[in-house]
């Protein structure tokens, strides 16, 4: 893939795909789908880190462990937050952003 | 062109395609199946660059693990045929222009920059080698950070259990 794609028509795409992510992120008022574009947008970050590691620095493999590392933060993330999503549906039976306030209860 | 950079465009137009679906249907199940299928071609762009068992890993932890859960979170908090409703249009296309904006100016940076890519070693990521790197403490070692993720993720594990944990009738937390 490295001879035959040049570089920046691979960090246009992952540009293209973080910005849909931060417009899902700002349009979006359930909590849930705002979870998907956050997962979207490390999806974008984690192309680009293995996309840099591949074309510029080959064979050291630095940002293709910090990808596996990024994966396992966002599984994290993504658990405690689906807990939190979970347990607030239990307390006020909504899981948008406008009824949130009634978290600090 | 080469059968390379077929796939590749291929890839990103489809990832980008079912990334604009994700973030803008309104059955929110659907958007869920979208995202799978946005992360899965991420996969397939990592099984491009040589990269195998990243790749295996995105598809168990994200399409295995994050998107089967978001599809649970979405059955137990939301009806199947719910629709979300639709957003005000002015704070569509004001958040449109931000992030058109935003991939202008990350777009022109991009453009003002040249990048010397090195040809490539033929140096593979094999299970061997990320093994022996991931627990290497020398130089260019990884065990600091493996071992905080490691905590990380038992914290996140107990932090989500307790959380979720439904309170008992007594206590009326």
């Amino acid at each position: 893939m490295v001879e035959h794609v040049p570089i920046s028509h691979v960090l246009i795409v992952t540009t293209v795909l973080f910005f849909i992510g931060v417009y899902g992120f700002l349009t979006r008022k359930n909590l849930i789908t705002m979870l998907i574009s956050v997962e979207l947008m490390l999806n974008a970050v984690n192309i680009n880190f293995v996309v840099f590691d591949n074309y510029l620095f080959p064979g050291k493999l630095e940002g293709h462990f910090i990808s596996l590392f990024i994966i396992a933060i966002a599984a994290a993330e993504a658990a405690v937050a689906i807990a939190i999503f979970i347990n607030l549906y239990r307390n006020i039976r909504s899981i948008d952003v406008e009824h949130v306030d009634k978290m600090k209860y | 062109m080469k059968s390379a950079a077929i796939i590749f465009y291929t890839l990103a137009s489809v990832m980008i395609v079912f990334s604009l679906l994700a973030v803008t249907t309104r059955k929110i199940l659907r958007a869920a199946v979208y995202l799978l299928f946005a992360l899965g071609g991420t996969a397939a762009l990592y099984f491009m660059v040589g990269y195998n068992f990243l790749a295996a890993v995105q598809l168990i932890v994200y399409v295995g693990g994050i998107v089967v859960l978001i599809i649970f979170s979405i059955l137990l908090t939301s009806h199947i045929n719910e629709k979300l409703q639709k957003p005000d249009p002015l704070k569509l296309i004001l958040t449109a222009v931000v992030a058109l904006a935003g991939t202008s100016l990350v777009l022109y940076v991009l453009g003002n920059h040249t990048f010397i890519a090195q040809n490539p070693t033929g140096a593979t990521a094999d299970v061997e080698t990320i093994g022996l790197m991931l627990l290497n403490y020398g130089t260019g070692g990884y065990v600091l950070p493996f071992e905080v993720i490691s905590i990380l993720l038992l914290a996140a594990m107990v932090g989500a259990i307790v959380i979720a944990k439904r309170n008992k009738p007594s206590d009326n937390g």
